[in-house]
């Protein structure tokens, strides 16, 4: 029996700006189960980083939850206190960071950095060094002990995403968020991080919340997906679903313009015209519509809900195109 | 030239809007006013002595009291304000533009120019300000001239720091780029397109400067090596203050306030100032 | 770290070169016979050839200025004209005074301004913040010696909390002294770093690593005082060092001001004796001093910033 570990129920999140509400987040509704892999897709500024930051509760000043729920292990995130919050942060919620060069503090040694973290550990000195030097083989960095006494600036940037991520499953937390841990760097090294991250994955049953806009990652690392676009949820199910018979416009102009998908030698990169809505004045209905292809006058007069589509497999989707074909 | 006026009446409306700069406006009109207006201003002849009126405190008579020659002590203080705005102008805006030429030379001309003037700056900013001033003073005699010419060179450094930063950095920007593939002209490009990008930030620094200019001044006054008595400058007011500062408080508070009220005016005035022409600047400083 | 070391303190002394070089073409290019100066008017012809030709004087100027730096190398900074006594021994006789005099107003302004600057940054915008920031303002603004003579009039000749001149004997005596004119020399500092610290420490906390420190549950308390402070307090160091030169000239009218023995009562003592060696040694002595305090400052910054220390 899947047990859920993370639901974020109708959650709506708003920046106050001079400009007037921008409505970042907007009724997201989706679940993870424990140790289950979700990726979550989207262009830059769909919302993403805002979510992250609503289950950390680590957002900036001027954020209003407007509506909603973050419920992890059945308590509301979103109305703990503060210190029950941070006693969540680091170990039973860990995250990786998306640009590796920026994470660590770069006065500070790794090995301090590393110690540092398991202030909530009773453990001796000795024996968090220990452990610490243990999740750096474990990551695959060679000579841990001799690396601790070393700063951030003395590693590349995979290394450092390697340490990121040793540092983020030293508690072995019960859920990771890993934020486009490898859109910073090259594609060999990309590989050789998903492997890293996948097997420590299964050695520790940790569930994982996996943020990229690469879809060739989601599709071999993740068991479901979920598309954002401009703060809302278009399409989630299972991933094999989703990329096999994506049911939005969006999902699909996504596949059409990832590059491990474009087969034959093209003159033009297939891109998404148009431009992300201003969120802070929202257009009536559906919020893709004018850089759809396929938009009704009905997409004009109201917001699509996120209908399912297929029972069993979870998959549900957003656009009024479903409906008439279901109709039909 | 519309466009450059416009963009004065901004400045000035950004630094009238900011309480600091609106004091700091008002503190530095005032003290304009009084070194313009000073010979209509002050009550008494500033040198004029009075042996029966000697260290008398504050009256109606005289609102700051008299010193030990009987001299009314608000007189000298307005008289003041003229000498250091003397020294203080001439020195601050002497140093910008030598700074501003030696910068935009370093900037713009070959390597080893650049070399030698970085070289000629770092060393003039080698030596403690005022151990330096001490030195040229002990060489060649205080006066007003003398102050004057050292504060413009233990300044022209910073200038031409700055000026130097600026024209490297828009010696590359494209617009330049264009220009001198059109073929314009060394002074072309110099005068017409960096001046006017990189006066805004001097101008900036010039107003920050005159505080600690004033203060130069008055200290060395104070020390007996600036202005030269009976001329009534701030720094001189205070030296007597010193040496009676047993007898009466009168001196020195006479003498310091105006040094203290110049200095936190100009200081508002160009802090403002810098916040409405560049934020960015605020960093750097 | 090694070759910016040996770099750092290269230009040092090539700095240093230059500034002494000109000082000493300087003094020779003033009008005035340094002999004349040195023996009275009424000295007789002979006299004066003999010192002149002691002095060197007689010699072309480069050779005067190779004996001028051979003497330097060898500590050997002139002869005071009056007491007779090496201008060395005079000049480093005083400059104890002066170091501990800017040495207990930087640790003083330095030490409350990180504090109140820290503050400020944790509590940006509050009214705190706000007092904190007109005050730095002001105090920034207000020149050292005004300041020394506001103090001396309030606290020494009214008050009499501290004593009005002099050094003092012993240690609480020492200090004792030093309570005003650090106090005078500091206050503008303490505005100074307050902004500095305030302004680096809001950069530091908007940083991506102290986001790393929150997802970690780290205490806010930690975050502030060590990942942040620890990189904020870099400016700092080479403020201080800049600030040196400052230091030395405010310390010049706090020693008028107070009568402490000091290099800036020393210097300003020669120069109404028209004590030449005296002012030109004490003058070189503070010049070496500034320069190696900025050295010393931007090594102790790279050793401080480990990325620094690599990237030379």
């Amino acid at each position: 029996m899947t047990e859920v570990l993370l639901e974020i129920d109708n959650l709506s999140v708003d920046y106050e700006t001079g400009r007037g509400d921008l409505k970042a987040l907007r009724n997201i509704s989706f679940s993870l189960n424990k140790g289950e892999i979700v990726g979550i897709v989207g262009e830059s500024g769909c919302g993403k980083s805002t979510l992250i930051s609503s289950i950390l509760r680590l957002t900036a000043p001027n954020t209003r939850f407007r509506e909603g729920e973050v419920r992890f292990k059945g308590r509301n995130l979103l109305n703990i206190s503060e210190q029950d919050m941070r006693s969540l942060r680091g170990s039973d919620i860990s995250i990786v960071f998306q640009d590796p060069m920026q994470t660590h503090n770069p006065v500070l040694t790794i090995g301090r950095q590393m110690l540092d973290i398991q202030h909530r550990s009773s453990a001796t000195k000795a024996e968090k060094l220990h452990r610490a030097a243990e999740m750096l083989s474990a990551v695959g960095i060679p000579d841990p002990q001799a690396r601790l006494k070393q700063f951030p600036h003395e590693f590349s940037g995979g290394m450092r995403q390697r340490i990121a991520i040793a540092m983020a499953l030293m508690s072995e937390p019960d859920l990771l968020i890993a934020d486009e841990p490898t859109t910073a760097l090259d594609a060999t090294l990309e590989v050789q991080i998903i492997e890293h991250l996948r097997s420590l994955q299964q050695d520790m049953n940790c569930a994982v919340l996996f943020i990229s806009h690469h879809l060739g990652v989601i599709a071999e690392l993740c068991d479901r997906v979920v598309v954002m676009y401009a703060g809302a949820v278009v399409e989630s199910g299972d991933v094999r679903e989703i990329f096999g018979n994506p049911k939005h416009p969006y999902t699909r102009r996504l596949i059409d313009c990832d590059p491990g998908h474009i087969k034959e030698r093209a003159r033009v990169l297939p891109t998404i015209p148009g431009e992300v809505p201003d969120l802070a004045n929202l257009p009536k209905g559906c919020i893709f519509r004018e850089r759809c292809d396929q938009a009704m006058p009905r997409c004009t007069a109201s917001v699509p809900p996120l209908q399912t589509i297929a029972e069993i497999t979870g998959h549900r989707a957003a656009c009024w195109l479903n409906h008439e074909e279901m109709a039909s | 030239m519309t466009n450059s006026r416009s963009e004065l009446t901004q400045i000035v409306v950004g630094i009238v809007r900011d309480p600091l700069g609106l004091v700091g406006l008002l503190i530095v009109g005032s003290i304009v006013f009084c070194a313009i207006f000073a010979a209509w201003i002050a009550p008494y002849d500033p040198v004029a002595m009075n042996i029966q009126a000697r260290l008398e405190g504050p009256s109606l008579a005289h609102p700051l009291g008299t010193d030990q020659l009987g001299r009314d002590t608000f007189s000298r203080v307005i008289m003041g304000s003229q000498v250091a705005l003397k020294v203080a102008l001439p020195a601050v805006f002497g140093a910008m533009f030598i700074g501003l030429a030696l910068g935009m030379i370093a900037g713009y001309g070959p390597k080893w120019l650049d070399n030698l003037l970085m070289l000629l700056f770092d060393t003039l900013r080698s030596f403690p300000t005022v151990m330096f001033a001490l030195a040229v003073v002990a060489l060649v005699g205080p006066s007003l001239q003398t102050v004057v010419l050292v504060v413009m060179a233990t300044s022209i450094p910073t200038y031409a720091r700055v000026a130097r930063t600026q024209t490297l950095s828009l010696r590359n920007s494209e617009f330049i780029l264009a220009e001198r593939a059109m073929g314009a002209s060394v002074f072309r490009i110099l005068g017409v397109h960096m001046l006017p990008n990189i006066i805004g930030v001097l101008a900036v620094l010039a107003a920050m400067d005159i505080p600690t200019v004033i203060a130069l001044e008055a200290g060395l006054s104070f020390l007996g090596l600036g202005v030269k008595p009976p001329t009534p400058s701030w720094g001189a007011l205070l030296k007597d203050g010193y040496a009676l500062i047993r007898q009466t408080p009168w001196l020195v508070v006479g003498g310091g306030l105006p040094v203290i009220l110049a200095t936190l005016g100009f200081t508002f005035f160009g802090e403002t100032m810098r916040d409405v022409v560049d934020p960015k600047l605020r960093k750097q400083r | 770290m090694l070759s910016f070391t040996i770099q750092r303190i290269g230009l040092a002394v090539l700095i240093l070169f230059v500034a002494v070089t000109a000082m000493f073409l300087m003094i020779r290019a003033v009008p005035g016979d340094p002999v004349q100066i040195m023996l009275g008017p009424r000295a007789t012809p002979e006299l004066q050839a003999l010192l002149t030709a002691e002095l060197g004087l007689d010699q072309p100027i480069w050779k005067q200025l190779a004996i001028f730096y051979g003497n330097l190398l060898q500590g050997d900074l002139g002869i005071d004209v009056f007491s007779g006594r090496a201008v060395t021994d005079i000049v480093f006789q005083q400059l104890p005074h002066t170091l501990w005099l800017i040495l207990a107003s930087i640790v003083w302004s330095a030490g409350l301004g990180i504090v109140i600057g820290a503050y400020a940054a944790a509590h940006p915008n509050t009214i705190i913040d706000r007092i904190a920031a007109a005050i730095s303002v002001s105090f920034v603004a207000v020149p050292a010696f005004v300041l020394a003579l506001l103090s001396l009039l309030i606290f020494a000749v009214h008050l009499q909390w501290f004593p009005a001149i002099g050094a003092g004997d012993g240690f609480w005596g020492a200090l004792d002294h030093l309570v005003l004119p650090a106090f005078a020399i500091g206050l503008s500092w303490v505005g100074y770093i307050a902004r500095l610290v305030r302004a680096s420490m809001l950069e530091v906390m908007g940083e991506h690593h102290i986001r790393t420190a929150r997802a970690f549950g780290l205490s806010e308390r930690r975050i502030v005082m060590v990942y942040a402070l620890r990189l904020a307090i870099l400016p700092v160091v080479t403020v201080i060092g800049v600030g040196m030169g400052f230091l030395l000239s405010a310390a010049v009218f706090a020693e008028i001001v107070f009568a402490r023995p000091g290099l800036g009562k020393l210097v300003i003592d020669s120069i109404t004796t028209r004590n030449y060696p005296v002012v030109m040694g004490a003058v070189l002595v503070s010049t070496g001093l500034f320069a190696a305090s900025t050295a010393i400052a931007d090594l102790l910054n790279a050793w401080l910033d480990p990325r620094a220390r690599s990237a030379r």
